[in-house]
């Protein structure tokens, strides 16, 4: 048996509403609220990156392992702001959990997905018994370009899971992937902000892939949506997930434990991670969840768990991560917030 | 001249059709004509797109498209009048037969909206303004039709509300329509509700950005009267510009070239208002329903509004305006729509219009325009 030993999320402190950034921007933030259902979204500080939190994120996840992280052989990052272009975040990672150097670490990335690529590949090589243990991280702090759209959703946080064959908390299943080339939303080399194709990003490229990759994995596992207690699905906005949701059958309460977007955003590759590390905290033992995350591009990894009764164990061994988005807030106001993402320039 | 006949028609359901480019969404539609019209041959091809270039990156279309129907080396040419670009192309595969260069004209209509951002397909539809006098000031025409209404609305006391009717009129008629793009009943509330684009206009005043083509096949009315179908005539058009910028008209809530077209068909087919059973109007916004209605002289000046609240242009009014859902619900790929309107007066002319079919229909009438009316194309259809 493989699957999860440990699990950690990490989400800033900082929040700003939809309003703040709408009055910005003469929009009109009701129909955002209620187009999208976004209310507001985490802002990462300025010392915070997709490496700071993948520590966080991680540490989180070895205080509910309990393992010697010079064990862990493979530490991998998925992300699409990776703060160097090149030199890998993931050496950075390795080296603050003590797990350097006989480790093999790499970067993944491909748009909102990279999260459960690295969690896919690590635990596959847990699986193949080529190491004991392999950590997989999803982490963002997302761009989304001033007064487009993207600006109300885009947001910060990190989910990691170890993986292992003995004292599992939870079983992976199944494991499931749907791919195809579909350029729903991109940034080029030395870009700022990503570009991305408006509705197009919907029927042709999220709704497909995740329906194809829900199917598909309940198909292999031979399940029907009522055999999950839990469903989380990637989540660039709040209506996405709960439409695709009721397009596979799936109900509210499967999938509302999962469903962080309308009050942290999209974390981009952290986001259906973080909704696996919140439905885990309150999943009972025996639950089964299907995790299916997406990224533009286009494709989507499938997971089905299985929580067993360590979960019972570990829970309370690091934040849960509805106490971290919901306690110990500070809202920002356009102006820090602008400050804090770079969005203004100094002189050299 | 001879008298012209529409003898073929074809049309596919419009919408986001981001798996086909335009070649593809232009060529099933016209073998569609092709089909229903039972030719074995056509000898020329006219087509009519606003701004394939900026939108697809491809001019030289007819040429493209002549190919790849298959029926290179025919004459082929494109025209192009921005919105009114498929009834541009109408009138001269009408001119094609009835001078005597051809006999058998396929007129289509196409364009492909979808590859392109919002940004760039506002842009886009932005070039059918007057570039020095409004487009580089940074207005849209969502914003040149929302100074008609707010004009319309403080000169006749038209109210938001009648705007909103007219969506829900032409919603409830492009429910009944299969290849419409947003063939779905719409509230009052829901438009009132939705969000603003440009005040007073929100986005369900607002016609939608459609990938879509549409065909005829025109002959002479003797080799019309040869085929097994009803025989379906052009028996009046009108063809008129104005002002590209609102700024140069003397009164912007009155489309003096729709006036003028519309004058100029009544007068060819010999017909008044009163003998045109129904017509498909450019509701490009809900405004522009109200002003054309006006122009056209179906209702009084100003009257538009009430008229629409009033139920006189419902399908079962007192002339029916845009049976077909209208810009509004079945989609507004710019070049398509005038050849798509004459699709729709035909089908509605030989009694193949379904649920929407407005009854004992005889006497039909499209009206195509471009930009805020800076060209406008009229045509009147008889079923002999």
């Amino acid at each position: 048996m493989e699957g999860i030993i440990g699990y950690g999320a990490y989400i800033p402190r900082n929040r700003i509403k939809v309003e703040e950034i709408a009055k910005v921007w003469g929009a009109d933030a009701p129909s955002y609220k209620k187009g999208l259902m976004l209310e507001e979204k985490s802002v990462p500080s300025p010392d915070q990156d997709t490496i700071t939190m993948s520590v966080e994120a991680s540490k989180n996840a070895l205080r509910r392992a309990r393992i010697d992280p010079r064990e862990i052989g493979a530490v991998y990052i998925g992300s699409e702001s990776h703060p160097y272009a090149v030199k890998p975040s993931g050496t950075v990672l390795a080296e603050a959990l003590g797990a350097t150097p006989e480790v093999h670490t790499s970067d993944f990335e491909f748009a909102c997905k990279a999260g459960t690529e690295g969690m896919f590949v690590a635990f596959g090589l847990v699986k193949a018994g080529l190491i004991k243990y392999g950590l997989g991280v999803g982490a963002d702090t997302s761009q989304g370009a001033p007064g487009d759209a993207l600006e109300y959703s885009a947001a910060a946080g990190a989910a990691a899971f170890l993986f292992g064959r003995e004292n599992l908390v939870a079983e992976v299943l199944n494991t499931y992937s749907y791919t195809t080339d579909t350029p729903d939303f991109w940034r080029r080399e030395y870009q700022y902000y990503p570009q991305h194709g408006g509705r197009f990003t919907g029927d042709p490229a999220y709704f497909k892939h995740i329906t194809g990759a829900a199917q598909g994995i309940m198909k292999l596992a031979g399940m029907k949506p009522a055999d999950f207690a839990y469903v989380i699905f990637h989540q660039p906005n709040g209506k996405f997930p709960m439409r695709v949701g009721e397009m596979l059958g799936f109900k509210k309460p499967q999938i509302e434990p999962g469903w962080l977007v309308p009050r942290l955003g999209n974390t981009y590759s952290g986001s259906s991670p973080l909704g696996l590390t919140a439905t885990l905290d309150i999943a009972k033992p025996g639950d089964l969840i299907l995790l299916v995350s997406y990224g533009s591009g286009a494709g989507s990894d499938g997971f089905v768990f299985k929580v067993t009764g360590k979960i019972d164990e570990v829970r309370d061994l690091a934040p849960r991560t509805r106490d971290l988005l919901e306690k110990n807030k500070k809202y920002l106001e356009y102006g820090v917030y602008a400050k804090f993402r770079q969005k203004i320039r100094k002189a050299d | 001249m001879r008298d012209v006949a529409v003898i073929g028609v074809g049309m596919t359901p419009w919408g986001e059709l981001w798996e086909k480019s335009l070649r593809t969404i232009f060529v099933e539609p016209a073998l569609l004509a092709i089909q229903d019209a039972g030719v074995d041959k056509v000898d020329s091809l006219i087509v009519g797109s606003m701004s394939s270039g900026l939108f697809i990156g491809q001019e030289h279309l007819a040429s493209l498209l002549a190919d790849y129907l298959g029926y290179g080396p025919i004459p082929a040419a494109r025209v192009e009048s921005a919105c009114a670009s498929g009834g541009l192309a109408l009138k001269m595969g009408y001119l094609e037969v009835a001078s005597g260069l051809s006999d058998v004209v396929l007129v289509g209509g196409v364009e492909k909206m979808t590859d392109v951002t919002g940004n760039e397909a506002t842009f886009a539809l932005g070039t059918a303004a007057d570039q020095e006098y409004e487009g580089f000031h940074g207005i849209t025409f969502p914003g040149l039709y929302a100074l008609i209404a707010r004009a319309h609305m403080e000169k006749y006391g038209t109210t938001r509300q009648q705007l909103a009717m007219v969506a829900v009129k032409n919603h409830l008629n492009g429910s009944k329509n299969p290849l419409a793009q947003y063939p779905f009943q719409i509230t009052v509330e829901a438009v009132l509700n939705s969000v603003l684009v440009a005040d007073p206009l929100r986005v369900l005043d607002c016609s939608p950005i459609t990938d879509g083509a549409a065909a005829v096949i025109l002959a002479p009315v003797e080799m019309a009267k040869k085929l097994k179908k009803p025989v379906v005539k052009i028996t009046g058009i009108g063809h008129a510009t104005d002002t590209i910028a609102l700024s140069g008209r003397k009164d912007i809530t009155w489309l003096e070239s729709v006036y003028l077209a519309g004058q100029q068909a009544f007068k060819m087919a010999g017909r008044k208002p009163q003998d045109i059973q129904f017509v498909e109007v450019h509701d490009c916004f809900t405004i522009a329903e109200i002003c054309v209605t006006e122009a056209l002289g179906f209702v009084e000046k100003g009257k538009g509004g009430q008229a629409v609240e009033r139920g006189l242009t419902s399908l079962t009014g007192k002339i029916p305006v845009n049976p077909s859902g209208g810009l509004k619900s079945k989609g507004h790929p710019v070049g398509a729509t005038g050849v798509a309107q004459a699709v729709e007066v035909v089908k509605q002319l030989r009694g193949e219009a379904g649920d929407r079919q407005v009854k004992g229909a005889r006497v039909g009438m499209a009206q195509n325009m471009g930009g805020s009316g800076g060209s406008c194309l009229v045509h009147i259809f008889e079923r002999e």
